[in-house]
């Protein structure tokens, strides 16, 4: 490599047992886009804050254009010319897109602005990149897209020569994930270089140059990324095969859950539902696409018996319910909320007490009294039978690893209390990014739930950002913006073009 | 510095912890006792003595663990749900007050009801008025959002002075000779007394009893995981179907009638009227009893117990040296801090950088 832009040399973290980072060395060069891989947890976001100085590294050096950078020390890192875009928008929403990025480039102390230099510099540094935007616009009225496109401009702005994007693609449509993609390549063509993070093996492929791969807080592999076959790439990620989710061949079946014209009025637009009307059907997955924040909060929560419609119907199995969780329960809907922590689980009681939880009173308790030994002999059942691992029934539940208390709320949910997997089918499915910040093997595991318990007959719905995920699961499609959905559509039917267009609010043509 | 989870809970560290906790507050209320220009052993010796070392210092220590306990499981029973009943003093001088117009001499003479009728009467208003009194709070925050802990604390303040109003006014002794005095409870109604020539009351054995039926609740009922589930994540309780509202309503009203009931205890087994002195803070100690235990409800009982000793025995320490009753409020809350500190140890380690 002629010149490289930044070394890092021997990088290891370590946080108490944990080794986030295991004497990792990497280079960059000028012009390029490197993919930082690996799954939730591999160590990508630790090196990255150590690069930036967010963190302190246990060993290990970083050089920057040739000179060594100083440990812990963000503003050394923008002096140096290393530029960070995070995941979730750190903009003010208050202030204009000028303010944000000239916000923390002036001294405290001088009485005035010198916004009209600013003006010409910000404008200046947009045109020569081709990141069109608007200085005065106020950032709260601006697009996810757009606003990304303001945190590049801040980075460039203060004459970032590397660019670090983390998750990127995340909070995009498929369109606006292009539109980055060739801005990136724009960028690299001035000069730049980039480190891409991301787990998603398609886009990194697309875009990148070379793929480090990070496992288990060690620099498994340097690839080039023209030539590399995806399912190597998924293997080297992983560190073993993960073979994908099979759907059994089965029957369609009546439909068990009708959405008729619901309203669900919110105090922000993320939470509101604008005449939403959907049926699922047994034996059918149906998925919701769309940008989280669109209204699929509010949807999930209709069918979760959480929260009522304010106007139109909602019917499972011919019935109206009440909006009583334990109704729904009873009702055979199985459930798995987006937070996991937050709302899927009691982290401060033990395992076996969130084992019950849906089920505390009818059949886990009698005449007021839990019925502590059958409540735990369920628990241990559960535990063994949807492979929860942890510290046994009485540790709290807030002690699982994200996988394992994922699967410790989907084996509640599908299991319905029952002990045996025959006594139980719900009659409806409701997952909300079930597989969000899985590992690979944890996802697949759900999938393949889903899969099964779709084709035993029950009807389900998948609520999901990762199109990859919906395409592989979804026999129908719809896709929700603003708090409006699509009708739904056969699978085969979207392309992906098709899809992004909808999740950007332009599908409503369709529909009309 | 940072806190790092500690991996699994060690039982050698679960005893060391609180035991250090009472080390660290006993060398903390050295010094202060040292300052103070006692000899720091005598001193304790002196507490302990006061508190624990007699027969008679057994009976003072429990007679005044008895409102604690009442007090401290009324605060355990709303804390374990995440609902902040600051107002146990209110509700202690509510029920007592509730108590006595139930049960006093109004006129000369007590109300014309057989006397287990009567008791039972006395009983229940001191209760529905403590209840009434965490309802209105419970009610506020579940359907406005008002916030529990301004409203309790400041109905502590409206309570006491409405209890000296009554107290100068319509309930006034006519016989105290201008001191401001309730009318006295009807004899017939008040608690036996447990040993002749003390004053511990069967109160005590109430206070015991309530403490280990909500140790039990808590454990075993599908209420008592409705309180923890809401007290640990309402949000998560909720989804799992828990009433949420329900159930810290329930837990307001079971609260705020324990508290009632501890003024009902201690004017029917210690004072026989209302005072407006009647309670020298038995409902805030409540709360640093309740933290003391860990929210348990057994654990009450031994919190309360110690409280008192060493209230009890550094009364009778400041009158033998020259230190102030003052270091018994020290070393309780020097106590309880140490037990939070310990608490955390147990869970976390310190790493510093």
């Amino acid at each position: 490599m002629p010149d490289p832009v930044l070394r890092l040399d021997g990088i290891t973290k370590r946080f108490g047992s944990l080794v986030a980072n295991d004497a990792v060395s990497l280079t960059l060069a000028r012009g390029e886009i490197l993919a930082l891989l690996g799954e939730n947890g591999a160590g990508k976001s630790t090196l990255v804050s150590i690069l930036f100085g967010h963190y302190v590294a246990d060993a290990g050096t970083i050089e920057a254009f040739g000179r060594p950078l100083p440990p812990g020390d963000p503003a050394a890192a923008l002096a140096a010319g290393v530029g960070m875009v995070h995941q979730h928008s750190t903009l003010a929403d208050n202030l204009s897109v000028l303010d944000n990025v000239m916000l923390g480039t002036e001294p405290l102390w001088r009485p005035m602005s010198k916004r009209r230099e600013g003006r010409a510099r910000l404008v200046a540094t947009s045109k020569r990149f081709g990141l069109a935007v608007d200085p005065d616009a106020r950032v709260a009225r601006l697009s996810v897209g757009e606003r990304q496109r303001v945190e590049i401009l801040k980075a460039l702005y203060r004459d970032a020569r590397v660019l670090i994007l983390d998750e990127p693609t995340a909070v995009l449509t498929p369109q606006e994930s292009e539109a980055l993609f060739a801005t990136l390549r724009g960028l690299c063509a001035d000069g730049l270089s980039i480190i891409f993070i991301s787990h998603k093996l398609d886009e990194v492929l697309r875009v990148s140059d070379r793929v480090a791969v990070l496992r288990a807080g060690k620099l498994v592999a340097t690839l080039p990324a023209s030539g590399t076959a995806k399912s190597t790439l998924a293997e080297v990620m992983v560190g073993r095969p993960i073979p994908p989710p099979v759907a059994k061949p089965h029957a369609r079946g009546d439909t068990v859950c009708v959405l008729d014209h619901v309203v669900v009025r919110g105090e922000r637009a993320g939470e509101r539902l604008d005449d939403v009307s959907l049926s699922l059907r047994s034996g059918e997955i149906t998925a919701i696409a769309g940008v989280s924040g669109n209204g699929q909060a509010a949807l999930v929560d209709v069918l979760c018996g959480v929260r009522a419609a304010d106007a139109g119907t909602v019917k499972l199995a011919g019935r109206a319910l009440a909006a009583d969780p334990a109704a729904w329960v009873a009702a055979g809907t199985a459930r798995i909320p987006e937070d996991r922590r937050d709302v899927g689980a009691i982290g401060a009681l033990p395992v076996w007490e969130n084992a019950i939880s849906e089920r505390y009173r009818k059949p886990f308790a009698s005449a007021g009294i839990v019925r502590r030994a059958a409540a735990r002999a369920f628990a241990r059942k559960l535990c063994d039978r949807y492979d929860v691992r942890g510290a046994g029934i009485d540790a709290p539940a807030g002690a699982l690893s994200g996988g394992n208390m994922q699967k410790l709320i989907v084996g509640r949910a599908l299991s319905g209390g029952a002990a045996r997997a025959d006594q139980y089918l719900p009659t409806l499915v409701v997952a909300s990014q079930p597989t969000w910040g899985l590992d690979a093997g944890a996802l697949a595991w759900v999938h393949q739930q889903l899969l099964d318990t779709c084709a035993r007959g029950a009807a389900v719905l998948l609520v999901s950002e990762d199109l990859d995920e919906i395409l592989a699961l979804a026999d129908r499609i719809a896709v929700m913006h603003a708090g409006r959905l699509t009708p739904a559509r056969a699978a085969s039917s979207w392309t992906l073009a098709d899809i992004g267009l909808a999740m950007a609010g332009e599908g409503a043509r369709d529909a009309a | 510095m940072r806190l790092e989870a500690r991996g699994a809970l060690s039982p050698a560290l679960a005893i060391a912890a609180p035991v250090a906790a009472i080390a660290c507050t006993l060398v903390v209320a050295a010094l202060f006792v040292a300052w103070a220009g006692a000899p720091v052993g005598r001193t304790y010796a002196l507490i302990f003595e006061g508190g624990f070392g007699s027969r008679f210092a057994w009976s003072e220590t429990l007679t005044r663990a008895t409102p604690l306990m009442l007090t401290g499981l009324a605060a355990t029973i709303a804390f374990r749900a995440h609902l902040y009943n600051i107002g146990a003093e209110g509700q202690l001088y509510a029920g007592a007050l509730a108590a006595v117009a139930v049960g006093g001499l109004h006129g000369g003479a007590a109300l014309d009801l057989p006397a287990p009728v009567l008791f039972a009467a006395m009983i229940a208003a001191a209760t529905i008025a403590g209840a009434i009194l965490m309802a209105l709070p419970a009610f506020a925050k579940t359907r406005f959002g008002v916030d529990e802990v301004v409203t309790t604390l400041l109905l502590n303040f409206i309570v006491l002075l409405f209890v000296s109003m009554m107290l100068d006014g319509p309930m006034k002794d006519p016989t105290a000779m201008g001191w401001p005095q309730s009318v006295a409870l009807d004899e017939a109604v008040e608690l036996p007394k447990l040993v002749e020539r003390t004053r511990v009351h069967a109160g005590l054995l109430v206070a015991i009893a309530l403490c280990v039926l909500a140790w039990a609740a808590m454990r075993l009922t599908t209420f008592g995981f409705e309180v923890r589930a809401v007290g640990a994540n309402a949000r998560a309780a909720r989804f799992a179907g828990v009433p949420v509202t329900r159930t810290l309503m329930l837990v307001a009203i079971a609260s705020g009638a324990v508290a009632g009931l501890a003024g009902a205890i201690e004017v029917a087994g210690r004072t026989g009227y209302v005072t407006l002195d009647m309670s020298p803070g038995y409902g805030y100690t409540g709360i640093v009893i309740a933290m003391l235990a860990g929210l348990n409800p057994l654990g009450v009982i031994a919190a309360a117990v110690f409280v008192a000793g060493v209230l009890v025995g550094a009364d009778s320490m400041s009158r033998a040296v020259a230190v102030p009753t003052y270091i018994a409020d020290v070393i309780v809350a020097f106590a309880l801090l140490a037990m939070l500190v310990a608490a955390a140890a147990v869970r976390y380690r310190v790493r510093w950088r």
